[in-house]
């Protein structure tokens, strides 16, 4: 990462638009929303310069950006890879065969839960619930859903990241 | 054919843009709202019996009335989207598809609470539903329906969109003001309610999505009308998200007087259960409320056949019923397994849990450790009382409710099919390769008939 950090003008501009949001002094309601920002801006996870330059554009404490940070399961604490694939796990989920696409993810990334491939391409990330318990099994991908998800469906999905032609914004 | 108030429209080609949707008589409501009062609003709403559709049923209208009015403090409006129950996704499609229903909803509901400025609240995960919320804002803006003196009459009201970060547990309605205040989602003591201290401090009405939009039929077709609809306390109409063993899972609106095997078997609703499978169990109202085996779920212990209302699924207290919830509705086929799937909902609320209470925070691992070792072939007698236990002393011993919300799916699984988690334990090696099936569990009654 760069020495310094700081959002591009544009990004900045989008920074102050969502403070506008809130009542007079109540800026702080701001930060998750600027967490998001950040994170997409800054390598997809929020290191610690990242986490204090936020606070300081807020004018809150940097532990009180830590605090949230660390609560909510969107952010990351550490790097991840370029596709973050969150394949959810919970019940309904299950009773479609999300265990088998996770092992299927497991073995052919040859990744553990959590692991990125060595080639940064890939994060595997087993999610709950995000509800699309209809369409199950199904991952997250950036801001998509990917449902009714097979082992050959999982298989295009992957080479089509390989090949740099899955939207993930 | 069931009565179709919210999503009449939703298969509209366009629907999701304002002119189509206003073409459809759209904002309607808006119009004649900002007509009435304030208080004659709010007896429409009571007058409709509209119970809050996020899952504890609490009546709307009585909801609104305890809100505080102080002089001179701003009130608000939060829409509860955070939709994290597993088993739900009903609040979704409605804002998929439908966006403006919700905007439309927004501006009866601000205008009758008094409120200048509401906020809906979303789940992170659904940011491409964000996008769609904030277009519809903007087209409802362009049209004077938003914003500053909206259609001539005065009133200002603006809505903006938050997106949370991956929490359930800030769909609990003061865990989700706390996020929206830039904090941990971690619930707050009840009382103060939100109704007088809730955002910011200020009065705050939280509401469902799917609860603001029922006012747009409300103020449409009038309270009474809407009352007319249903049965019972169970008036107008519920969304259910239907998924797991069915044929055709998704999204059904109901007028809550058809029977629970017709839901699950006809044509209309889910069509049955895949391969001719038999239904094992249901879970009928998100993964929070207990879960059933096939033979109270159809008919209640008294032997009447069980409706997809309020009262009828509540129908025998936890011995033997269960409850509405969110309306999401998980069907399991004989295949399944009733540990295995109990474990996932444990791990589930093992990591929703906030942390704040002590018998959440270790509770809900240590049933989910438990459950792990029966599943696995490892549990004993012994464990399945411990089970029991652990989830007894999480109940009511919490702040917020996700304690009892974690101890009851467990407690239920234990209390019908003890004899599957026994199986667990005597057949260590065969429970790793086979489940244990059907049982006897849907054999007293004969399982519904294909044209129910
Ligand atoms: C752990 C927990 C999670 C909840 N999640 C949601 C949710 O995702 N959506 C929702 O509308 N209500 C949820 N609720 C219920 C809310 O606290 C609140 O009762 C509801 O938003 C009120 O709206 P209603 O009266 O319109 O149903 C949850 C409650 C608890 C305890
Ligand atoms: S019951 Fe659980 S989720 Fe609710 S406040 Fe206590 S620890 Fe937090
Ligand atoms: S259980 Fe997987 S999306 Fe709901």
């Amino acid at each position: 990462m760069s020495e310094t950090i700081a959002f591009t003008p544009e990004t900045l501009d989008q920074v102050h638009q969502i403070i506008a949001r809130y009542p007079e002094g109540k800026h702080k309601s701001a930060l998750i929303p600027i967490l998001h920002v950040a994170q997409k801006e800054f390598g997809g996870w929020l290191a610690v310069p990242v986490m204090d330059y936020v606070a300081e554009i807020l004018n809150i404490k940097p532990i009180e950006v830590y605090e949230v940070a660390t609560f909510y399961s969107m952010f990351n604490m550490k790097p991840v890879g370029k596709y973050v694939l969150e394949v959810c796990r919970t019940g309904p989920c299950m009773l479609n065969g999300s265990e088998k696409i996770l092992d299927h993810l497991r073995t052919s990334l040859n990744i553990k839960d959590g692991e990125t491939t060595p080639d940064g391409m890939f994060t595997l990330k087993p999610a709950e619930c995000l509800g699309a318990c209809g369409y199950a099994p199904m991952m997250q991908l950036g801001k998509f859903y990917h449902e009714n998800l097979t082992k050959e469906k999982v298989d295009e999905i992957l080479e089509l990241c390989r090949q740099g032609q899955v939207a993930l914004d | 054919m069931s009565k179709k108030l919210l999503l009449k429209d939703a298969h509209i080609e366009g629907i999701r843009y304002f002119d189509v949707y206003r073409k459809q008589g759209g904002y309607d409501s808006v119009d004649k709202a900002l007509k009435m009062t304030p208080e004659e609003i709010l007896e429409e709403v009571k007058a409709s019996g509209l119970r809050g559709r996020g899952g504890a049923g609490f009546p709307t209208g009585l909801k609104w009335s305890f809100l505080a009015k102080p002089e001179g403090v701003p009130r608000y409006l939060v829409v509860n989207a955070d939709e994290s129950e597993p088993g739900t996704f009903k609040d979704r499609y409605l804002m998929e598809f439908i966006p403006h229903l919700l905007i439309e909803g927004m501006i009866v509901s601000s205008f009758a609470l008094g409120a200048h400025l509401s906020y809906i609240y979303i789940r992170g995960e659904y940011a491409w539903i964000t996008e769609i919320l904030e277009e519809a804002i903007e087209e409802a803006k362009k049209n004077g329906f938003l914003g500053k003196n909206i259609l001539g009459t005065g009133y200002d009201l603006e809505i903006y969109v938050q997106r949370g970060a991956g929490a359930y547990i800030c769909g609990e309605e003061t865990a989700l003001l706390e996020s929206l205040e830039g904090k941990r989602g971690n619930p707050r003591l009840k009382p103060p309610f939100p109704a007088v201290k809730g955002l910011w401090e200020s009065p705050t009405v939280v509401n469902n999505v799917e609860t603001i939009a029922a006012v747009v039929p409300i103020i449409n077709i009038t309270g009474a009308e809407y009352a007319k609809i249903g049965v019972g306390k169970s008036t107008g109409t519920k969304l259910i998200s239907a998924c797991g063993n069915i044929n055709k899972p998704g999204v059904y609106e109901i007028d809550m007087t058809i029977t629970v095997e017709e839901f699950i078997y006809s044509d209309e609703y889910c069509g049955g259960i895949p391969n001719g499978k038999k239904l094992k169990a249901c879970i009928p109202g998100g993964s929070s409320v207990p879960i059933v085996p096939a033979n109270l779920l159809l008919k209640t212990i008294n032997g009447e056949p069980r409706l997809m209302n309020y009262e009828s699924l509540a129908d025998g207290g936890f011995a033997t019923g269960t409850m509405m919830g969110s309306g999401g509705f998980i069907v399991l086929d004989e295949d399944q397994c009733v540990v295995e799937h109990t474990l996932t909902l444990a791990r589930f609320y093992a990591h929703e849990s906030c942390g704040q209470c002590t018998p959440c925070r270790e509770g809900t691992p240590w049933m989910y450790k438990i459950l792990k070792k029966i599943d696995s072939g490892n549990g004993t007698m012994a464990d399945i009382d411990l089970l029991w236990d652990v989830q007894r002393k999480i109940e009511g011993n919490t702040i917020c409710p996700l304690g009892d919300a974690a101890a009851w799916p467990v407690a239920a699984a234990i209390r019908h099919f003890r004899d599957e988690f026994e199986w667990h334990v005597n057949n260590p090696e065969l429970c790793l390769t086979q489940n244990y099936g059907l049982a006897n569990y849907a054999d007293p009654i004969p399982v519904a008939a294909a044209n129910a």
